[in-house]
């Protein structure tokens, strides 16, 4: 589904990632472990096309398309879609309209007609209800006034009405109190199938504990230096990221 | 060939003190402070006449259809290029006005409509339905038209008025020079709504002056909709008696060349008043747009509370705004603020809504209304905020909160 190959970037200048290679398949729960400022969030924001990040050197194949040619709502209506580490508050925009514009946006780049009044809310309902999402939140403006927690949980509310096929969250679970970071994994869980693909960007390993990853992959300064299963991350959580530094050296 | 200012001079009565102003000094000029950024010299030179032939009435009453506000019950006040239709209106008028509230040696604009308009006053009941004011305009041929309009309201009466003013047909220029004046005997309770939404060619100056007795209460919301090439609004209220309250909201949205100007003046006269205040506009293309805010607290009013803000999204390369906050403060226990933003969109919103599969324009455009929706949910009546924001959307359907079906409110 996803194909990265020797992805270089910048932002500012500043050379960021430096030669990322990796193979999602559908159905499959990466894991990008790593420590701060290893280039993990960046990688997020490239393959969303975030507008400041600049790629010099590979590519990033969907499916076969070249996603970095892609404009950012494009990428959105291929299927990619980014739960942000800091989700924006728009004050003024509800939503609800804001999902329903989205949801229509990328069915009418599919061919498909909006969906009915009845329709949307009838998703919506069991969509929310799927994430443990607050309902009184999705008629409030988009995030105003969220604690952290809603945000994210929102963005899996997000997630689960959009229902794309790779899904990347960028440190969903930072900030998360325990039973909240249950919640998210658990819809994250249910979200998953044969079909979808997920990118799971932490910091931690506790995230790893509900959401199983087929593969681990640890990232230090901008290269993935270490890839294996989920024991790989147990034994990071055990030694921390120093001794890979020491690996990357060598 | 004769100018405007010639034709108004020849139609005016010698005796009319409040001509005098205009009479010795005539159109404001960029040389004045107050009309610094807004030259009227271009608009002037068309030939318009004072008089035009009466429009055909199936005409009128179209119109007047289009201006209708689904599901609010109101009465209506209509006026057709300026003049009173009594047929058409639903609410008795006590007649034509003697006096002029406004000083017209500062306020010569105001002065000349006086003096040429023998003007309409409404004194309100204590329990009031709403009332829907409607200015409409439809000449084929170049016209200057002057309505002028007074509401009274006796002590502790309320009135919710929608004053829209609609310039619809035809191509012709039109300058429009109104005036309006509103009493808010004590205790007395005045929700105003004004929706300006004009057509190419249309010059609109307005001059609205509220006088407010003890504990009355003033809101104002004003839209000033793209299309006309000029809207320049007067709004002052006089805060005249202690315990008065007046809120006034705004938004304007020029685009293309237009101009609007909005110009207010909160004067505080006596203690314990509170005024608050947000304007906010968007400009696209090479549109321009004035804010002047001028708060007075006079040595008398203590304890006064005044707050002015101003906000302005700025969209088009070659748009420009002259945001001009001005508080003149001469007494020493009060609160009062002042600020004013020029901005564009936030990067990290945009991004936001792209990212959810939105495309550039929508993601805009929501951005805009989301932007507006700070004005317009300060307008208390459900009938006339969707009609309001129906306007607002007319040329950019996007999805909007009322696109959503009522039960969805409660999932």
């Amino acid at each position: 589904m996803l194909s990265i190959k020797n992805l270089h970037a910048e932002v500012e200048d500043k050379k960021i990632l430096k030669g990322i290679n990796l193979q999602v398949n559908a159905g499959e729960v990466h894991a990008i472990m790593g420590p701060n400022g290893s280039g993990k969030s960046s990688l997020a924001s490239v393959l969303a096309g975030r507008e400041n990040y600049h790629v010099t050197e590979g590519e990033v194949l969907l499916d076969g398309r070249d996603l970095l040619d892609m404009a950012p709502e494009v990428r959105a209506r291929e299927g990619v879609f980014l739960a942000f580490q800091y989700p924006v508050e728009i004050p003024g925009v509800s939503n609800v309209n804001f999902l329903k514009t989205a949801l229509g946006e990328i069915r009418a780049y599919r061919g498909l007609p909006p969906l009915e009044p009845r329709e949307f809310l009838r998703l919506s309902k069991e969509r929310q209800a799927l994430v443990e999402f607050d309902a009184g939140l999705v008629n409030r403006s988009l995030n105003e006034g969220f604690s952290g927690g809603e945000k994210k949980r929102n963005e899996i509310f997000q997630l689960a009405m959009l229902e794309p096929r790779l899904a990347i969250l960028d440190e969903t679970d930072s900030g998360l109190d325990i039973d909240a970071l249950r919640i998210v994994a658990s819809g994250v869980n249910k979200l998953r199938s044969r079909d979808n693909a997920f990118l799971i960007i932490t910091h931690y390993q506790r995230l790893l504990d509900y959401i199983v990853p087929d593969f681990v992959h640890v990232l230090y300064d901008g290269r993935i230096v270490r890839s294996g299963t989920k024991e790989l991350a147990l034994e990071l959580e055990e030694k921390g990221y120093d001794w890979l530094k020491e690996v990357a050296v060598v | 060939m004769m100018t405007l200012y010639d034709h108004l001079v020849a139609a005016c009565p010698r005796d009319a003190g409040s001509f005098a102003a205009f009479r010795s000094l005539g159109f404001p000029t960029i040389r004045e402070e107050d009309w610094r950024f807004t030259n009227l010299a271009p608009y002037l030179k068309d030939d318009y006449r004072l008089v035009v032939p009466s429009p055909d009435v199936s005409l009128v009453r179209e119109l007047l259809r289009s201006c209708a506000v689904d599901g609010w019950d109101a009465a209506r006040i209509v006026f057709v290029n300026g003049v009173l239709q009594e047929s058409l209106s639903d609410v008795p008028s006590t007649g034509s006005l003697s006096d002029v509230l406004v000083d017209t040696s500062t306020y010569r604009l105001a002065g000349l409509n006086a003096a040429l308009s023998q003007g309409v006053g409404f004194k309100m009941a204590r329990a009031n339905k709403p009332i829907h004011l409607i200015h409409l305009y439809t000449t084929d041929v170049p016209a200057f038209f002057q309505p002028r309009v007074r509401f009274v309201l006796p002590s502790l009466a309320e009135l919710t008025l929608l004053e829209s003013s609609l310039c619809a047909t035809g191509v012709a220029p039109v300058m429009i020079n109104a005036l309006l004046e509103c009493v808010l005997e004590e205790g007395a309770r005045l929700t105003h709504y004004v929706l300006q939404s004009g057509r190419k060619g249309e010059r609109l100056l307005s001059h609205t002056q509220v006088v407010q007795a003890r504990d009355s209460v003033y809101d104002n919301v004003t839209l000033n909709l793209p299309e006309a090439d000029l809207i320049r609004n007067q709004l002052n209220v006089t805060l005249d008696g202690t315990g008065c309250e007046c809120h006034l909201y705004g938004l304007y949205l020029p685009a293309d060349h237009q101009l609007i100007d909005n110009h207010t003046v909160v004067d505080h006269r006596q203690p314990n008043c509170e005024s608050n205040e947000l304007y906010k506009g968007v400009l696209r293309g090479n549109a321009r747009a004035v804010f002047n805010g001028k708060i007075f607290v006079r040595r008398e009013a203590q304890k006064t509370n005044a707050f002015q803000k101003n906000n302005n999204l700025l969209l088009g390369d070659k748009a420009m705004v002259h945001s001009k906050p001005q508080l003149e403060i001469f007494a020493d226990d009060v609160k009062c603020s002042h600020g004013s933003t020029i901005g564009q969109f936030n990067p990290d919103s945009l991004f936001y809504l792209r990212a959810r599969g939105i495309g550039e324009e929508m993601a805009k455009e929501l951005l805009v209304q989301a932007f507006g929706a700070d004005i317009t949910e300060r307008v208390s009546s459900a009938a006339v905020q969707r009609h309001l924001e129906k306007h607002l959307h007319r040329e950019r359907p996007i999805i909007h909160r009322y696109d959503v079906p009522k039960h969805v409110e409660h999932i």
